[in-house]
C-alpha cells in the first residue's frame, strides 16, 4: 500500500450530550481521491472541523505526511501543504476573483511584512493567481468582484483558492453543493484533471460524482466509519446500502 | 464592620441597577442580534420623565408610573423608526447607528430641559432609615430599590421561563425563521422586547435619579459597566446578566469604598491619596479586560451562540 | 487625462489647494481665526485618516483611539513641564509612547472580536481616562498648560502660526500618503482580507493576528503624533480629550466622511469641523426674518440634527460624502 498522507486515528468529539465523531480511524493514500460520504448528521461537518483545524478533538490523533497535526492551527496546516475549500462559500465578496485568488498566492510567498509596493501590480502574485483562475475555468472573469458572480463560479473560486496555496493535498467539502447539472459536469472534469497531481480527500453527497472520481470510498454513520474500500465493493455492501444509499435510492437517486 | 455591611448593601443596590440596564441590553442582543449604544440615552431620558412628572404631580410613585410608560412608549417607537431599518446589518452598523441616536438624545434633553442638571426630591415616607441592625441605619429609599430591582428580576424571570410570551422571545432567539414562519408576529416582539428592554433601562434611571443628579451624559458612564456585566456574564444570559451586576455593584462600590484604606497600607499616604480615586474607577475595566482575555465568551455563556 | 476627472477628484483637489491656501488668505485679511480653525481641522483629519487605517480598512472598531492624542499630547506636556522642551527629545519620546501602547492594548485586543472588541477597547480608552484624571501632578481633571512649544533649531519656530500650519499640513499629506501605500501593499491586502474574512484567511495561510497587531500599532503611532500636534496647538492638554466620546467623534469623521477611502477621513474633519462652525450662524442669519428670535435658539441647538443626520449615513450612505461623491461618476 502507499504510504498514507492523511492519517486520523481514532477521533472523538463530543458537543454537550452529542456525539459528533466516535473514535474516527481513517487513512488517504498519496496520489489518491478519497471520498466520503454519509447521511445528513453523520457528523462531517465535524470532522472537516478538526481536519482543518477549527475545532480541537477531545481524543485522537490527526499525522498529515507524517507529522502530528492535531493541535496546529489552521493556518499552519495550510502553510503545511494541506488545502481546503468550504460548504458554504466563503470568499472576499468585495474584491474581484483575481484579488481572491492573488491573496491565497501571497500567503504562500514568505511574510507580508512589505508596506510600500502595489500588491495588485506585483507580477509575482498575479500570474500564478491567472494561471490558477484558468485551470479552473475562470479565465476572463478575473476582474469580476465575487458577489457579482453566479453560485457556480463561487464553487470553481472555491477551488481556485485552495489551489493557489500549492497544496499536497486537498480538502474539499462539498464542492459541488447547489450546482445545476451542467455545472457539475464541469466540476466532475476539473475534479479528474486535478486529481493526477494532489491527493484529494471529498465530502460528498452528490453519488455520481463520488463513484465516477473516488478510488476509495469510507461511509461515515453517527460519528463512525462504517466502511471503507474501493466503490464497488461499498456499493455492495450491505450495511451500506441499509443506512445511506438505502435513502439515496428510496428518495430517486438524485440528492437533494 | 457595619461600615462594610453598608457597603456592601450599597453594591448590591448599585448592581442590582446595573442589572436592570444589562438585563435589558442582552435580551435585546440575544433576540436581534442587536447592539444598542443608545441604550443609556433611554436610562437618561427615563431620569429626565421622572424629574419631570415627579414634579408636575407632586407624587413620586405616580410620577415614576408616568416616567416608566414614557419611556416604554419612547423605546418602541424608538424601535420603529430607527432600529428596524438597522436589523439584519453587521454590528459595526448597528454601534454607528445608534451612536447617533446618542448624540441626538444628548442634544434633544439640552433642548428640552436645559443643560443644568436636575434633582429628584423624595417624598418625605421615603426619605427615612431604617435600623437593620443594632448600629446600622439604611436608608429606606436604597431598600425600596432593592425590593423593586428583585421583584422585576423575578418577574423577568416568569415572564421569559414560564409565559407564552417568553416562549415566543426564546424561540425568536434561536431561530428567527422558524418562529416567524409559525405565524409568530416578528415584527411586533421585536418592537416589544425592545418596549421591555427601554421600560428597564428607564426603570433603571428614575430609579437612580434622586440618590444622584439627573444630567445629560448620565446614560453613558453606566452604560459602559451594563456593557461590562454583560460581557462578563455572557450576552445573551439573563442568569449570566445577574450574577455579573451583583458582582459589578459590589466590586465596584467596596473597591471605590475601601481602596484607599488598602493602599494606604500598602504605600505613602500621597501615594494613595494619587492613585486610590483613579484605580477605583480603572478596577472595573480591568477586570472586564481580564475576562475577555481569558475567557472570551463569559462566565455563563449562552450555549450555541 | 480625462479619466482623472472624476467629481470625487475634483472636489479633493479644491479641498486641497484651499487648505494649501489657508496661511496665504490669512495673511492678506489678517483673519487669524480661521488659521487656528484649519490648524485644527487639518490635525484632527491626520488623527482621523489614522483611524480609517484600523477602522475602514481594517474593520477594527476602536472606541479607544483618541486615547493616542492624549499619550502623544501629555507625553509633550509632561516633558514640557519637567524642563525639557526641545522637541528632538519631545517628539520621538511621544511617538514611541504611543507606538509602546497600542502594542500593549493591540496585543489585549486583538485577542477579542467583533463587539467584545469594541468593549475591550472602549474599557481602556475609560482606564486611560481615569488614569489621566488622577494625575495630580500634571493637572488631573483641570488638565496642563503648556507654556512653550516644542523647541526646534532656528529657523523652525513653532510658535509661528504659518510654519506649524504647513508643518501640520505636510505631515497631513504625509500620513495621507503613507495609507494609501500601506492599504494597497501586500501587508495592506492582508488586513483588507481579514477585515472582509478573516476564517478565509487562517484557510489560506495566514496568522493575521501579528499582521492586525502591526496595523494597529501604526495607527497609534500616527495618532500620538497628531497629538503632539494638538498639543501644541492648544498649548493645552487634559484628559477630556482622551474621552471615548472623542474617539466617538474621529470615528464620526471617519463614517460621514467615507470609511475605507483615501480620502474620506479628510473630507469627514473638514465637514464636521466646519459645519460646527458655520450651521449655528447661518441658521441665525437665515432665519433670523422669519422667526426672529427663535433663531437665535435653533441655531444653539443645531447639534441636534447631527445624530439622526449620521444615522441617515449609516442607514442610506455607507460610503459617506466620498462614496455620494464617487456615485456622480458617469462611467
Amino acid at each position: 500500500m502507499t504510504d498514507a498522507l492523511l492519517t486520523i486515528d481514532g477521533l472523538a468529539k463530543r458537543f454537550g450530550g452529542v456525539t459528533a465523531s466516535d473514535g474516527i480511524d481513517l487513512a488517504v493514500s498519496a496520489g489518491e481521491l478519497h471520498a466520503i460520504i454519509g447521511p445528513n448528521g453523520a457528523g462531517k461537518t465535524t470532522l472537516i472541523g478538526q481536519l482543518t483545524g477549527e475545532i480541537v478533538p477531545d481524543a485522537g490523533r490527526i499525522q498529515f505526511d507524517g507529522q502530528d497535526i492535531t493541535a496546529l492551527p489552521a493556518h499552519q496546516r495550510s502553510q503545511r501543504g494541506l488545502a481546503r475549500s468550504f460548504q458554504i462559500t466563503s470568499l472576499f465578496n468585495d474584491f474581484t476573483a483575481l484579488d481572491n485568488v492573488a491573496l491565497a498566492v501571497q500567503a504562500h510567498s514568505g511574510h507580508s511584512f512589505h508596506f510600500w509596493r502595489d500588491a495588485r501590480s506585483d507580477a509575482a502574485l498575479r500570474t500564478p493567481a491567472r494561471e490558477t483562475l484558468a485551470r479552473v475555468g475562470l479565465a476572463g472573469r478575473e476582474n469580476v468582484i465575487v458577489s457579482s458572480m453566479s453560485h457556480g463560479e463561487h464553487r470553481q473560486l472555491e477551488i481556485a483558492m485552495a489551489l493557489a496555496t500549492r497544496p499536497r493535498m486537498l480538502l474539499l467539502d462539498e464542492p459541488m453543493a447547489g450546482m445545476g447539472p451542467e455545472e457539475s459536469v464541469r466540476m466532475i472534469a476539473l475534479l479528474r484533471e486535478l486529481k493526477r497531481d494532489l491527493t484529494i480527500l471529498l465530502i460528498e453527497h452528490d453519488m455520481d460524482a463520488v463513484f465516477a472520481l473516488a478510488d476509495r470510498i469510507s461511509v461515515l454513520v453517527y460519528g463512525r466509519v462504517i466502511a471503507s474500500g474501493e466503490p464497488a465493493a461499498i456499493r455492495a455492501n450491505a450495511e451500506v446500502r441499509k443506512a445511506y444509499l438505502g435513502e439515496q435510492e428510496s428518495s430517486g437517486g438524485h440528492h437533494g | 464592620m457595619l461600615l462594610v455591611l453598608e457597603q456592601c448593601l450599597n453594591g448590591l443596590q448599585f448592581g442590582l441597577l446595573l442589572f436592570l440596564l444589562a438585563a435589558g441590553l442582552t435580551l435585546i442582543f440575544g433576540i436581534m442580534d442587536f447592539v444598542n449604544l443608545a441604550h443609556g440615552s433611554l436610562y437618561m431620558i427615563g431620569a429626565y420623565f421622572a424629574a419631570t412628572f415627579v414634579a408636575w404631580t407632586g407624587s413620586f410613585v405616580g410620577g415614576a408610573v408616568l416616567a416608566l410608560g414614557a419611556t416604554l412608549l419612547i423605546g418602541m417607537l424608538l424601535e420603529v423608526v430607527a432600529i428596524r431599518p438597522l436589523y439584519g446589518r453587521d454590528h459595526l452598523d448597528h454601534v454607528l447607528g445608534t451612536f447617533g441616536l446618542v448624540l441626538f438624545f444628548n442634544e434633544l434633553v439640552r433642548m428640552v430641559w436645559g443643560p443644568a442638571g436636575l434633582r429628584v426630591p423624595l417624598p418625605d415616607w421615603l426619605n427615612t432609615s431604617v435600623p437593620l441592625l443594632p448600629g446600622l441605619f439604611y436608608p429606606t429609599y436604597r431598600i425600596a430599590i432593592i425590593v423593586t430591582a428583585l421583584a422585576v428580576a423575578l418577574l423577568l424571570y416568569v415572564l421569559v421561563m414560564r409565559t407564552r410570551l417568553g416562549m415566543l422571545i426564546r424561540a425568536g432567539a434561536s431561530n428567527r425563521e422558524m418562529a416567524g414562519a409559525l405565524g409568530v408576529n416578528i415584527k411586533l416582539l421585536y418592537t416589544l422586547v425592545f418596549g421591555l428592554g427601554a421600560a428597564l433601562a428607564g426603570l433603571a434611571g428614575l430609579m437612580q435619579a434622586p440618590i444622584s443628579t439627573v444630567q445629560i451624559g448620565m446614560g453613558e458612564n453606566v452604560l459602559i459597566l451594563a456593557f461590562v456585566v454583560i460581557i462578563i456574564g455572557g450576552i445573551g444570559s439573563i442568569r449570566g446578566a445577574f450574577i455579573a451586576a451583583i458582582l459589578v455593584g459590589l466590586l465596584d462600590t467596596i473597591g471605590r469604598a475601601f481602596l484607599p484604606d488598602i493602599l494606604r497600607m500598602m504605600m505613602t499616604s500621597r501615594g494613595a491619596a494619587t492613585v486610590a480615586p483613579a484605580l477605583s474607577s480603572m478596577m472595573i475595566y480591568l477586570v472586564m479586560a481580564i475576562v475577555l482575555v481569558v475567557r472570551p465568551q463569559g462566565l455563563f455563556p449562552v450555549a450555541g451562540k | 487625462m480625462n479619466t482623472w476627472f472624476t467629481p470625487r477628484n475634483v472636489v479633493v483637489a479644491i479641498l486641497l489647494v484651499f487648505l494649501a491656501l489657508v496661511p496665504v488668505y490669512s495673511a492678506f485679511t489678517g483673519n487669524t481665526f480661521l488659521m487656528t480653525l484649519f490648524t485644527r481641522i487639518v490635525i484632527l483629519a491626520m488623527a482621523a485618516t489614522s483611524l480609517n487605517l484600523i477602522l475602514g480598512y481594517g474593520g477594527m472598531v476602536s472606541f479607544g483611539h483618541a486615547v493616542y492624542l492624549g499619550i502623544g499630547g501629555y507625553a509633550i506636556g509632561i516633558m514640557a513641564q519637567e524642563g525639557i522642551g526641545s522637541g528632538f527629545i519631545q517628539w520621538p519620546v511621544a511617538i514611541a509612547a504611543s507606538a509602546l501602547f497600542a502594542l500593549a492594548v493591540g496585543a489585549l485586543s486583538l485577542r477579542t472580536r467583533g463587539l467584545y472588541f469594541i468593549m475591550i477597547t472602549l474599557a481602556f480608552a475609560q482606564l486611560v481616562y481615569y488614569f489621566g484624571v488622577g494625575l495630580d501632578r500634571y493637572g488631573a481633571d483641570d488638565g496642563l498648560n503648556i507654556y512653550r512649544r516644542s523647541q526646534f533649531f532656528e529657523p523652525i519656530n513653532l510658535s509661528n502660526r504659518t510654519q506649524f500650519y504647513y508643518c501640520c499640513f505636510v505631515l497631513l499629506i504625509a500620513s495621507i500618503y503613507l495609507t494609501w501605500r500601506i492599504v494597497n501593499s501586500r501587508f495592506g491586502m492582508v488586513i483588507q482580507g481579514a477585515r472582509s474574512n478573516d476564517r478565509r484567511m487562517q484557510a489560506i495561510g495566514f496568522p493575521t493576528y501579528r499582521y492586525r497587531l502591526t496595523c494597529f500599532v501604526i495607527a497609534g503611532t500616527i495618532c500620538g503624533l497628531a497629538g503632539v500636534l494638538l498639543a501644541n496647538h492648544t498649548e493645552f492638554v487634559s484628559p477630556a480629550m482622551m474621552h471615548w466620546t472623542r474617539s466617538g467623534d474621529l470615528i464620526v469623521m471617519v463614517v460621514l466622511g467615507g470609511m475605507a477611502s483615501t480620502f474620506g477621513p479628510l473630507i469627514g474633519a473638514i465637514t464636521l469641523l466646519v459645519l460646527e462652525e458655520t450651521l449655528p450662524v447661518l441658521i441665525k442669519f437665515v432665519a433670523t426674518p422669519f422667526v426672529g428670535a427663535a433663531a437665535s435658539r435653533a441655531a444653539e441647538y443645531w447639534q441636534i440634527v447631527l445624530g439622526p443626520l449620521f444615522l441617515l449615513v449609516v442607514l442610506f450612505a455607507r460610503g459617506g460624502i466620498n462614496g455620494l461623491l464617487e456615485s456622480l461618476r458617469r462611467d
